[in-house]
């Protein structure tokens, strides 16, 4: 166990050319999914917390389950859409660094939209009825209320990040685990383990703890430094 | 839009009649004062003239119409302040406005100057202090350059410094034309800024009368007792 530690604190140590490698990809597929579910979730749980329409209800209730959507089966559903008889088979992406994109968006767009919009709605109940008075408009709220909310935002954003970080269900069955191409932390520590090599897995672990611990400290930090400069 | 005519306003939350027959007729000058006891339904009526709640009977004719034909603006006891700079907080409320930015920015600038926070245009209002917020809130709804500025509470939980920078600037709104219409707790201030008090209680209008008719000789038993700081419930024992 000791020297399996010390190796895979060489491999950090040394910076070790596979070990970037797989970080690289999981930073590139994880933060891009990111970009596309806040762009996405960010305002459709606005939109959301502010609307009124019938059945708004039963898409809050479906939005709130689908953060808890196994993560195998949204690869299943990625999977049968780009697989060459799937309605997207003629774009070749399956097995590729897209593929696993699409499918960590599609986890990571309910879970900032669900979260998003309880934030605004909590801040909508409050700003309502001034908004009212003012003239405010339904989409002009949105765009204020997600400026008024951004703090607070930026912490369902980092949960998104952390979603799609720590998945290895999707992109397993959607990029393959091809080495060298779609090779990304999560699965390459299941894939290492299985083969017995627990150095690189641990060394993995330690990365994406690593990220994953930076991120909330980053988040905590905001929060109190957004607390004290605005309110 | 004037003169507001309230005719027989109702509203009956729960089967509970807050509002039972509001009768009322408002002139477009000068500051209006409504007193009463708690749960008098001052705040309500408020709400309900700024259309944030719909009425379950009566009317309420704007001059001849049933909507209001000029601006409106509210400010709540506890106004709402986006976590943005005070700037912004006055800026946003131009933006349904027909406005060009740089008109908006000129307004906002010239309303913080008349409420003595231009110093603090750039500072987050979420920091101000309650005084400060309530100058604020009042800026914007003058920037909206209102006909009728509803205030509900604007003086209370301040101190008096507070309150009579509170006051001024409700006075300057009035002089620049727009109607007041404001519920207090605050009998001196209503001595100071009323030209006629609305006494509300039991669902009702008890008393429209001046000011200082209303102080010298209240009319109804209510206002009376209301006056002498004598409890609801007292009444009701002694009856």
């Amino acid at each position: 166990m000791t020297d399996t530690l010390k190796d895979a604190f060489f491999l950090l140590g040394t910076m070790d050319g596979r070990l970037l490698e797989i970080v690289g990809l999981s930073l590139r597929v994880s933060l891009t999914a990111l970009l596309i579910g806040a762009l996405l979730g960010l305002p459709l749980g606005a939109w959301l917390a502010v609307a009124k329409f019938p059945g708004r209800g039963a898409i809050i209730v479906a939005l709130n389950a689908l953060m808890g959507l196994p993560s195998v089966v949204v690869g299943v559903l990625v999977y049968l859409a780009l697989s060459r008889s799937g309605p997207l088979g003629s774009y070749g992406l399956l097995f590729s660094p897209t593929a696993m994109i699409i499918a960590q968006s599609m986890l990571v767009v309910p879970l900032i939209a669900a979260v998003s919009r309880q934030i605004v709605e909590d801040a909508w109940k409050e700003y309502a009825p001034e908004f009212s008075v003012i003239g405010i408009g339904r989409p002009q709220a949105v765009v204020l209320l997600l400026a008024d909310c951004r703090f607070s935002l930026s912490v369902a954003t980092l949960a998104g990040l952390g979603r799609a970080m720590s998945e290895v269900g999707a992109v397993m069955i959607v990029g393959g685990n091809i080495d060298g191409y779609t090779r990304v932390m999560t699965t390459a520590i299941a894939l290492e383990t299985a083969k017995g090599d627990l150095a690189l897995s641990i060394a993995l672990g330690i990365v994406l703890m690593t990220v994953i611990l930076t991120l909330n400290v980053a988040a905590y930090h905001l929060r109190c430094w957004a607390a004290r400069r605005y309110g | 839009m004037f003169p507001l005519k309230l005719s027989g306003l109702r509203f009956v939350p729960d089967g509970r009649a807050v509002l039972d027959g509001v009768d009322l007729e408002l002139s477009g000058e000068g500051i209006s004062v409504i007193l009463g006891p708690n749960g008098a339904g001052k705040t309500l009526l408020l709400r309900l003239l700024a259309s944030l709640l719909p009425a379950d009977g009566g009317t309420i004719i704007w001059g001849d119409s049933a909507q209001p034909s000029g601006r409106l603006a509210m400010v709540f006891q506890q106004p709402m302040l986006l976590r943005m700079s005070v700037f912004t907080n006055v800026e946003f409320a131009l933006r349904p406005q027909a406005m060009s930015a740089a008109e908006r920015r000129l307004r906002t600038a010239e309303v913080l100057e008349r409420v003595g926070l231009a110093h603090r245009a750039k500072d987050c209002a979420r920091l101000l202090s309650g005084g400060e917020r309530q100058r604020l809130a009042l800026a914007r709804s003058w920037a909206m350059r209102p006909r009728l500025l509803l205030l509900d509470e604007p003086t209370a939980s301040l101190d008096p410094s507070a309150t009579e920078a509170v006051e001024r600037i409700i006075r300057e709104i009035r002089t620049e034309g727009a109607k007041v219409l404001m519920t207090t707790h605050n009998l001196g201030q209503a001595t100071r800024l009323a030209d006629d008090i609305i006494f509300l209680a039991d669902g009702r209008v008890q008393e429209h009368v001046p000011a200082q008719r209303f102080f010298a000789h209240p009319q109804s038993p209510a206002a009376r007792a209301f006056l002498q700081g004598e409890l609801p419930w007292r009444i009701a024992f002694e009856r």
